[in-house]
Protein backbone atom coordinates (compact mmCIF):
# COMPACT_ATOMS: atom_id res chain seq x y z
CA UNK A 1 0.00 0.00 0.00
CA UNK A 2 0.99 3.55 -0.63
CA UNK A 3 2.61 5.51 2.18
CA UNK A 4 2.65 8.96 0.59
CA UNK A 5 -0.86 9.08 -0.87
CA UNK A 6 -3.49 9.52 1.84
CA UNK A 7 -6.94 7.95 1.73
CA UNK A 8 -8.35 11.46 1.42
CA UNK A 9 -6.15 12.12 -1.64
CA UNK A 10 -7.12 8.76 -3.10
CA UNK A 11 -10.80 9.64 -2.76
CA UNK A 12 -10.22 12.30 -5.47
CA UNK A 13 -9.72 9.63 -8.15
CA UNK A 14 -12.59 9.84 -10.63
CA UNK A 15 -13.60 13.38 -9.66
CA UNK A 16 -14.19 15.94 -12.43
CA UNK A 17 -13.33 19.64 -12.40
CA UNK A 18 -15.76 22.27 -13.63
CA UNK A 19 -15.76 22.40 -17.46
CA UNK A 20 -13.66 25.17 -19.04
CA UNK A 21 -14.90 27.09 -22.10
CA UNK A 22 -12.38 28.63 -24.50
CA UNK A 23 -12.61 30.53 -27.78
CA UNK A 24 -9.93 29.72 -30.37
CA UNK A 25 -8.32 32.73 -32.06
CA UNK A 26 -6.18 32.79 -35.20
CA UNK A 27 -3.74 35.18 -33.56
CA UNK A 28 -3.20 32.81 -30.62
CA UNK A 29 -2.56 29.92 -33.05
CA UNK A 30 -0.02 32.03 -34.99
CA UNK A 31 1.82 33.01 -31.80
CA UNK A 32 1.96 29.36 -30.71
CA UNK A 33 3.16 28.28 -34.17
CA UNK A 34 6.03 30.79 -34.08
CA UNK A 35 7.08 29.95 -30.52
CA UNK A 36 7.19 26.22 -31.35
CA UNK A 37 8.93 26.73 -34.73
CA UNK A 38 6.22 25.05 -36.78
CA UNK A 39 7.01 24.46 -40.46
CA UNK A 40 3.53 23.87 -41.97
CA UNK A 41 1.86 26.94 -43.53
CA UNK A 42 -1.57 25.99 -42.12
CA UNK A 43 -0.20 26.43 -38.59
CA UNK A 44 1.91 29.53 -39.28
CA UNK A 45 -1.10 31.18 -40.98
CA UNK A 46 -3.37 30.19 -38.09
CA UNK A 47 -5.74 28.15 -40.29
CA UNK A 48 -5.42 25.12 -38.00
CA UNK A 49 -3.97 24.61 -34.53
CA UNK A 50 -0.92 22.37 -34.04
CA UNK A 51 -1.52 19.13 -32.13
CA UNK A 52 -0.44 20.45 -28.73
CA UNK A 53 -1.94 23.94 -28.98
CA UNK A 54 -4.71 23.17 -26.48
CA UNK A 55 -2.14 22.32 -23.79
CA UNK A 56 -1.39 26.03 -23.55
CA UNK A 57 -4.83 27.35 -24.47
CA UNK A 58 -6.41 25.47 -21.57
CA UNK A 59 -4.02 26.68 -18.89
CA UNK A 60 -5.86 28.57 -16.14
CA UNK A 61 -6.11 32.37 -16.15
CA UNK A 62 -5.41 33.26 -12.52
CA UNK A 63 -4.96 36.75 -11.05
CA UNK A 64 -1.29 37.63 -10.48
CA UNK A 65 -1.62 37.94 -6.69
CA UNK A 66 -2.62 34.27 -6.50
CA UNK A 67 0.53 32.91 -8.19
CA UNK A 68 2.94 31.07 -5.92
CA UNK A 69 6.57 32.09 -5.26
CA UNK A 70 7.58 29.55 -7.96
CA UNK A 71 5.24 31.36 -10.40
CA UNK A 72 2.82 28.45 -10.57
CA UNK A 73 -0.90 29.16 -10.16
CA UNK A 74 -2.68 27.19 -7.43
CA UNK A 75 -4.37 24.08 -8.77
CA UNK A 76 -7.64 23.70 -6.92
CA UNK A 77 -8.19 20.42 -8.71
CA UNK A 78 -5.42 18.56 -6.95
CA UNK A 79 -5.55 16.60 -3.69
CA UNK A 80 -3.11 17.43 -0.90
CA UNK A 81 0.15 15.55 -1.62
CA UNK A 82 3.34 15.50 0.51
CA UNK A 83 5.53 16.19 -2.56
CA UNK A 84 5.30 19.72 -3.94
CA UNK A 85 7.69 20.16 -6.89
CA UNK A 86 6.07 19.36 -10.21
CA UNK A 87 7.51 18.21 -13.55
CA UNK A 88 5.90 17.38 -16.88
CA UNK A 89 5.46 13.63 -17.29
CA UNK A 90 4.02 13.06 -20.74
CA UNK A 91 0.72 12.55 -22.46
CA UNK A 92 -1.44 10.23 -24.56
CA UNK A 93 -3.64 12.03 -27.10
CA UNK A 94 -6.38 10.86 -29.46
CA UNK A 95 -7.38 13.45 -32.07
CA UNK A 96 -10.92 13.36 -33.43
CA UNK A 97 -11.16 16.67 -35.27
CA UNK A 98 -8.76 19.56 -36.04
CA UNK A 99 -9.00 22.75 -33.94
CA UNK A 100 -9.63 25.88 -36.04
CA UNK A 101 -10.04 29.62 -35.42
CA UNK A 102 -13.54 30.47 -34.26
CA UNK A 103 -14.07 27.13 -32.52
CA UNK A 104 -15.65 27.34 -29.08
CA UNK A 105 -14.54 24.36 -27.05
CA UNK A 106 -15.55 22.86 -23.71
CA UNK A 107 -12.84 20.96 -21.83
CA UNK A 108 -13.44 18.72 -18.83
CA UNK A 109 -10.64 17.29 -16.73
CA UNK A 110 -11.00 14.37 -14.32
CA UNK A 111 -8.46 12.81 -11.99
CA UNK A 112 -7.57 9.42 -13.46
CA UNK A 113 -5.05 8.02 -10.99
CA UNK A 114 -2.40 8.66 -8.32
CA UNK A 115 0.61 6.32 -8.37
CA UNK A 116 3.66 6.34 -6.09
CA UNK A 117 7.02 5.29 -7.59
CA UNK A 118 10.60 5.27 -6.40
CA UNK A 119 12.80 7.57 -8.49
CA UNK A 120 16.60 7.82 -8.56
CA UNK A 121 16.54 10.82 -6.24
CA UNK A 122 13.63 9.83 -4.01
CA UNK A 123 9.91 9.11 -4.07
CA UNK A 124 7.71 10.36 -6.90
CA UNK A 125 3.95 10.63 -7.26
CA UNK A 126 2.52 10.33 -10.77
CA UNK A 127 -0.76 12.24 -11.10
CA UNK A 128 -2.73 11.48 -14.25
CA UNK A 129 -5.73 13.35 -15.60
CA UNK A 130 -8.19 12.51 -18.32
CA UNK A 131 -9.06 15.47 -20.52
CA UNK A 132 -12.05 15.47 -22.83
CA UNK A 133 -12.55 18.36 -25.25
CA UNK A 134 -15.75 18.84 -27.25
CA UNK A 135 -17.27 21.61 -29.34
CA UNK A 136 -20.20 23.49 -27.84
CA UNK A 137 -22.41 21.33 -30.07
CA UNK A 138 -21.01 18.21 -28.40
CA UNK A 139 -18.67 17.02 -31.19
CA UNK A 140 -15.66 15.20 -29.75
CA UNK A 141 -12.36 17.00 -30.52
CA UNK A 142 -9.68 15.48 -28.29
CA UNK A 143 -9.26 12.82 -25.62
CA UNK A 144 -6.06 12.98 -23.63
CA UNK A 145 -4.42 11.40 -20.58
CA UNK A 146 -1.87 13.82 -19.09
CA UNK A 147 0.69 12.88 -16.46
CA UNK A 148 2.39 15.23 -14.01
CA UNK A 149 5.18 14.05 -11.72
CA UNK A 150 5.57 15.39 -8.16
CA UNK A 151 8.96 15.05 -6.50
CA UNK B 1 6.10 11.48 -48.31
CA UNK B 2 4.90 9.07 -51.02
CA UNK B 3 2.30 6.66 -49.59
CA UNK B 4 3.04 3.92 -52.12
CA UNK B 5 6.65 3.83 -50.99
CA UNK B 6 6.17 3.62 -47.20
CA UNK B 7 7.75 0.63 -45.53
CA UNK B 8 8.52 -0.43 -41.98
CA UNK B 9 11.91 0.85 -40.92
CA UNK B 10 11.77 4.03 -43.02
CA UNK B 11 13.31 6.90 -41.09
CA UNK B 12 11.70 10.31 -40.74
CA UNK B 13 13.84 13.42 -41.30
CA UNK B 14 15.79 14.52 -38.23
CA UNK B 15 15.81 18.12 -37.03
CA UNK B 16 17.88 19.98 -34.48
CA UNK B 17 16.40 22.25 -31.83
CA UNK B 18 18.42 24.74 -29.82
CA UNK B 19 16.22 26.63 -27.36
CA UNK B 20 17.31 30.15 -26.44
CA UNK B 21 16.26 32.52 -23.67
CA UNK B 22 14.10 34.27 -26.26
CA UNK B 23 12.45 31.11 -27.60
CA UNK B 24 11.72 29.79 -24.09
CA UNK B 25 10.31 33.17 -23.05
CA UNK B 26 8.00 33.26 -26.07
CA UNK B 27 6.90 29.64 -25.64
CA UNK B 28 6.07 30.07 -21.95
CA UNK B 29 4.35 33.39 -22.59
CA UNK B 30 2.23 31.87 -25.34
CA UNK B 31 1.17 28.86 -23.23
CA UNK B 32 0.69 31.22 -20.24
CA UNK B 33 3.15 29.36 -18.03
CA UNK B 34 4.74 31.53 -15.32
CA UNK B 35 6.83 28.72 -13.72
CA UNK B 36 10.20 30.37 -12.99
CA UNK B 37 12.33 27.34 -13.92
CA UNK B 38 11.88 28.33 -17.58
CA UNK B 39 13.21 31.92 -17.40
CA UNK B 40 14.72 32.73 -13.99
CA UNK B 41 18.17 31.11 -13.82
CA UNK B 42 19.04 32.20 -10.27
CA UNK B 43 15.77 30.83 -8.89
CA UNK B 44 16.03 27.65 -10.98
CA UNK B 45 19.51 26.71 -9.81
CA UNK B 46 19.34 27.98 -6.22
CA UNK B 47 15.78 27.13 -5.18
CA UNK B 48 14.67 24.22 -7.36
CA UNK B 49 18.28 22.94 -7.71
CA UNK B 50 18.28 22.32 -11.45
CA UNK B 51 21.63 22.69 -13.23
CA UNK B 52 20.14 25.30 -15.57
CA UNK B 53 17.01 26.83 -17.06
CA UNK B 54 14.67 23.94 -17.92
CA UNK B 55 13.46 23.30 -21.47
CA UNK B 56 9.73 22.60 -21.12
CA UNK B 57 8.68 18.95 -21.44
CA UNK B 58 5.61 19.83 -23.54
CA UNK B 59 7.78 21.92 -25.89
CA UNK B 60 9.79 18.76 -26.54
CA UNK B 61 6.47 16.98 -27.06
CA UNK B 62 5.57 19.58 -29.65
CA UNK B 63 8.90 19.19 -31.47
CA UNK B 64 8.34 15.42 -31.35
CA UNK B 65 4.96 15.50 -33.08
CA UNK B 66 6.32 17.92 -35.67
CA UNK B 67 8.60 15.10 -36.87
CA UNK B 68 5.59 13.12 -38.06
CA UNK B 69 3.40 16.11 -38.97
CA UNK B 70 6.11 17.54 -41.25
CA UNK B 71 6.83 14.11 -42.74
CA UNK B 72 3.22 13.37 -43.69
CA UNK B 73 2.35 16.89 -44.84
CA UNK B 74 -1.16 16.90 -46.32
CA UNK B 75 -1.14 13.11 -46.91
CA UNK B 76 -2.76 12.35 -43.57
CA UNK B 77 -3.97 13.47 -40.15
CA UNK B 78 -2.47 12.74 -36.76
CA UNK B 79 -4.80 10.19 -35.09
CA UNK B 80 -2.86 9.50 -31.89
CA UNK B 81 0.27 10.90 -30.26
CA UNK B 82 1.92 9.77 -27.02
CA UNK B 83 5.18 10.78 -25.34
CA UNK B 84 6.99 10.58 -22.02
CA UNK B 85 9.45 13.08 -20.59
CA UNK B 86 12.14 10.72 -19.24
CA UNK B 87 15.03 13.11 -18.56
CA UNK B 88 15.19 16.86 -18.18
CA UNK B 89 16.98 19.12 -20.66
CA UNK B 90 18.54 22.49 -20.01
CA UNK B 91 19.11 25.73 -21.89
CA UNK B 92 22.27 25.47 -23.97
CA UNK B 93 21.69 21.88 -25.12
CA UNK B 94 20.96 21.10 -28.75
CA UNK B 95 18.34 18.39 -29.07
CA UNK B 96 17.70 16.19 -32.11
CA UNK B 97 14.22 14.98 -33.07
CA UNK B 98 13.51 12.08 -35.40
CA UNK B 99 11.65 8.83 -35.85
CA UNK B 100 10.95 5.71 -37.90
CA UNK B 101 7.98 3.79 -39.32
CA UNK B 102 7.09 0.79 -37.13
CA UNK B 103 3.91 -0.42 -38.90
CA UNK B 104 2.02 0.29 -42.12
CA UNK B 105 -1.50 -0.99 -42.77
CA UNK B 106 -2.49 -0.07 -46.33
CA UNK B 107 -6.03 -1.49 -45.91
CA UNK B 108 -6.76 0.44 -42.74
CA UNK B 109 -4.88 3.49 -44.11
CA UNK B 110 -2.73 3.85 -41.00
CA UNK B 111 0.98 4.35 -40.39
CA UNK B 112 2.55 3.88 -36.94
CA UNK B 113 5.78 5.65 -36.10
CA UNK B 114 8.10 5.79 -33.13
CA UNK B 115 9.64 9.13 -32.31
CA UNK B 116 12.55 10.37 -30.25
CA UNK B 117 14.22 13.45 -28.85
CA UNK B 118 17.90 12.81 -28.14
CA UNK B 119 20.31 14.97 -26.20
CA UNK B 120 23.90 15.68 -27.25
CA UNK B 121 25.06 12.51 -25.48
CA UNK B 122 22.75 10.53 -27.79
CA UNK B 123 20.37 9.56 -24.97
CA UNK B 124 16.68 9.40 -25.83
CA UNK B 125 15.20 11.84 -23.31
CA UNK B 126 11.68 12.03 -24.77
CA UNK B 127 10.40 8.92 -26.56
CA UNK B 128 7.02 8.88 -28.26
CA UNK B 129 4.73 7.16 -30.73
CA UNK B 130 2.12 8.37 -33.18
CA UNK B 131 -0.41 6.96 -35.59
CA UNK B 132 -1.28 8.72 -38.83
CA UNK B 133 -4.59 8.24 -40.61
CA UNK B 134 -3.93 8.58 -44.34
CA UNK B 135 -6.19 10.38 -46.76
Amino acid sequence: MSELISAEARSWIGRSADPVRIEISRTDIRKYAIATEQQQAKFLNGDEAPAMFLFGALRPLIPMDQLGPDGIPPDKFLPDLPLKRVMAGGTEMQFHRPVKPGDVLIATRSLHDLVEKQGKTGPLIFVSYNLRVETEAGELVLEEKQTRIFR
Amino acid sequence: MNISEISVGDTLPERQHTATNVSLFLYNAVIWNPHRIHYDETYTTQVEKHPGVVIDGPLQGDWLNQVVVNWMGDAGQLATFNYSNRRASYLGETLTSGGAVTAFDADAGTVDVELFIKNEAGEVITPGTAQVRLG
